[in-house]
């Protein structure tokens, strides 16, 4: 067995033309894929950030809102209702809205602001710079050392600014997991701070970001909101209800499902069209070892070796192309947003392994077909 | 001496209906180890396909085929091509060396097929090369040698197995008759034996004299088997 595949793999890599075209093939598609679909990931995970830095288990919210950034105000009688639900061990509003800032140099730029509840600051940032008491100063707010920073002026501690007309002073530096997906700054303050300075309708309350006494109070306090008429999710819930908003909502999903398809393809015929002429090529070959007494099932072997060797290095070369790009641009450009997953790579995987098949299925078929009389005959 | 072919009354069809024809009609024979049989006739009177229905390559319509007294198309398929692989050593017409192996590597195939050790393999096979006379060449592509040589890798891919059984076919259409007859030669001096059948189907009367029988045929049919003046 292992002799014939030795073979197998000197009549393909040998053939160095051919070879090289496989895997252009091969590495072109999984480039391709993994990422659109890793920028894709990137976005889903941008589009989430919020809900990951503040890490809260539960959120309450209005049923009709798909997306963290577009919050409907609730009113204030439903954070009472909220609490007095059996499961809860506390619920805490959160102010999340948009401000404008005018820098000392008189250019204008639009900031997310969240504002914490004022006695607990559940889900307040890590600092890296301040202490987060003086959260409480007046006109204090908190911003975050991400990606946006610099688009206020890399502030530091002291800084000041105006904030839709009041007067603010930066008073701690924050570091978060994930950043926004609209390229805007975010600084942290006060539930009360937020309401005073930014101009609000009737009702204030984002959300209702809700801890559970245990894991098992989760369905109950979901059932105790909706009759409420409002809608409570956990954590990773909400995520996806973002996430499938731009995959359904938005048509990028589509697009990327769309490209994802084309590279697929693409690949597949470049990679199924030299291996099948390479298959041909050797057809002859492949007659007269059938001739002096290989078994069908050897040459299948054979074939299934180095469609399936081709199709792991192509798969190799075309993650590390991927990862290397990402990385790069990376440097350049800190806002990039791709994330390669393991879901990604598995994907891709079993993608290339279709490939694969496909082609080798071809492959065998010619083969299993030649008549080595055929070859003797000459 | 001792029966290592017997055929009996053996047929091939061709084609369906009108077209229908036979490639080979009610052909017996004989043939012995330690000698030479030559199968020769015009183009089309079905000597190949005679051969292949003898080495285990094309079934018969109708009749038997015993090679060392085994009923070979009784056997399973995969019986089959253990039996081409174990007895039979084939030198076709057109050669079919992988240009992408050595030749040395070329020649292993069928002690590879036979999942002997790959590096022993490689052993046997360039002591067979010496034996045809290209030890030095082992080490290239079969394209860079010459057809005479090509010739030879393909006889030491035959021989290397150690097969009761040689066809050749052709062996000498496509080389000079200086080589032809060299490498007939060596068939006959080095490669026959007495526990071994040569059978070689040729158009080519220059080497003629190196049969001990000649078989002729004629429209799919045998028109006699004669032993030649001097054996
Ligand atoms: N696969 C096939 N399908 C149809 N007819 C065939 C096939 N194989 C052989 N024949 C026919 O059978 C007859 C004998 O063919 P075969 O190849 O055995 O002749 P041959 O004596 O070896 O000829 P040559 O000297 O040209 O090689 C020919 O008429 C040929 O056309
Ligand atoms: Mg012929």
């Amino acid at each position: 067995m292992k002799g014939i595949l030795k073979i197998a793999f000197k009549l393909l890599v040998n053939d160095k033309g051919k070879y090289a075209a496989l895997l252009v093939g091969i590495t072109f598609a999984v480039f391709l894929m993994v990422q659109m679909i890793s920028i894709f990931s990137g976005i889903l995970i941008k589009s989430s950030s919020t809900v990951i830095n503040l890490g809260a288990d539960m959120w309450v919210m209005d049923p009709a809102v798909n997306n963290v950034a577009s919050s409907i105000p609730l009113p204030d009688y439903v954070l009472d209702a909220v609490r007095s639900i059996e499961g809860v061990n506390y619920a805490v509003p959160l102010y999340s809205g948009a401000a404008l800032v005018k820098l000392r140099n008189g250019i204008f730029q639009p900031v997310t602001i969240l504002g914490l509840d004022d006695h607990s600051l559940f889900g307040r940032p890590e600092l890296i710079e301040g202490e987060i008491e003086d959260i409480y100063a007046e006109n204090a707010f908190i911003v975050v050392q991400d990606a946006e920073v610099r688009k206020l002026g890399h502030p530091t501690v002291g800084t000041e600014f105006e904030l839709n007309d009041h007067r603010g002073v930066i008073v701690g530096i924050a570091k978060v997991g994930a950043s926004g997906l609209f390229g805007l700054p975010t600084l942290y303050t006060t539930y009360s701070k937020a309401i005073q300075y930014i101009p609000s309708p009737r009702f204030t309350i984002s959300y209702i970001l809700v801890e559970p006494k245990s894991p098992e109070a989760v369905t109950h306090i979901e059932s105790e909101v909706r009759r409420l008429g409002y809608l409570a999710l956990t954590k990773d819930e909400f995520m996806e209800k973002i996430a499938n908003f731009y995959k359904y909502q938005t048509g990028l999903g589509t697009n990327i499902l769309i490209m994802t398809a084309v590279s697929f393809l693409v690949g597949l015929s470049i990679s199924g069209q030299t291996f099948y002429t390479f298959i041909l090529e050797n057809l002859e070959k492949f007659g007269a070892l059938k001739a002096i007494g290989a078994k069908g099932r050897e040459l299948i072997y054979m074939i299934l070796f180095q469609a399936a060797f081709t199709a792991l290095v192509g798969y190799g070369l075309g993650v590390g192309l991927c990862v290397l790009i990402i990385v790069l641009a990376k440097i350049r450009v800190p806002e990039y947003s791709a994330t390669v997953t393991f879901t990604t790579l598995a994907f891709a995987f079993v993608m290339v392994l279709i490939i694969a098949a496909i082609s080798s299925y071809i492959g065998i078929r010619k083969v299993l077909k030649i008549e080595p009389f055929d070859i003797f005959r000459g | 001496m001792d029966t290592a072919i017997s055929a009996k009354e053996l047929t091939k069809w061709f084609g369906e209906g009108d077209l229908r024809t036979y490639a080979v009609k009610e052909v017996s024979f004989d043939a012995y180890f330690g000698e030479i049989l030559f199968v020769v006739g015009p183009s089309g009177s079905g000597k190949t396909t005679l051969l292949s229905m003898i080495s285990g390559i094309l079934r018969p319509d109708s009749g038997t085929v015993n090679v060392d007294h085994v009923d070979i198309w009784s056997l399973t398929p995969d019986q089959i091509a253990e039996f081409r692989l174990n007895k039979v050593g084939f030198v076709f017409q057109d050669y079919h060396l992988f240009p992408r192996l050595t030749t040395a590597e070329n020649v292993a195939i069928p002690l590879i097929l036979k999942k002997k050790d790959w590096n022993e393999s490689i052993r046997d096979a360039e002591h067979y090369l010496d034996v045809v006379g290209l030890k030095n060449k082992a080490q290239l592509a079969p394209v860079k040698l010459s057809g005479g040589e090509q010739q030879r890798v393909a006889i030491a891919r035959a021989l290397v197995a150690q097969p009761d059984l040689l066809i050749f076919d052709e062996p000498t259409a496509s080389l000079d008759g200086d080589t032809g007859r060299r490498i007939m030669e060596f068939v006959k001096n080095r490669i026959l034996n007495d526990s071994r059948c040569i059978l070689i189907v040729t158009h080519d009367s220059r080497i003629f004299e190196y049969a001990d029988r000649i078989m002729r045929m004629e429209d799919g049919k045998t028109v006699g088997i004669e032993k030649r003046a001097d054996h």
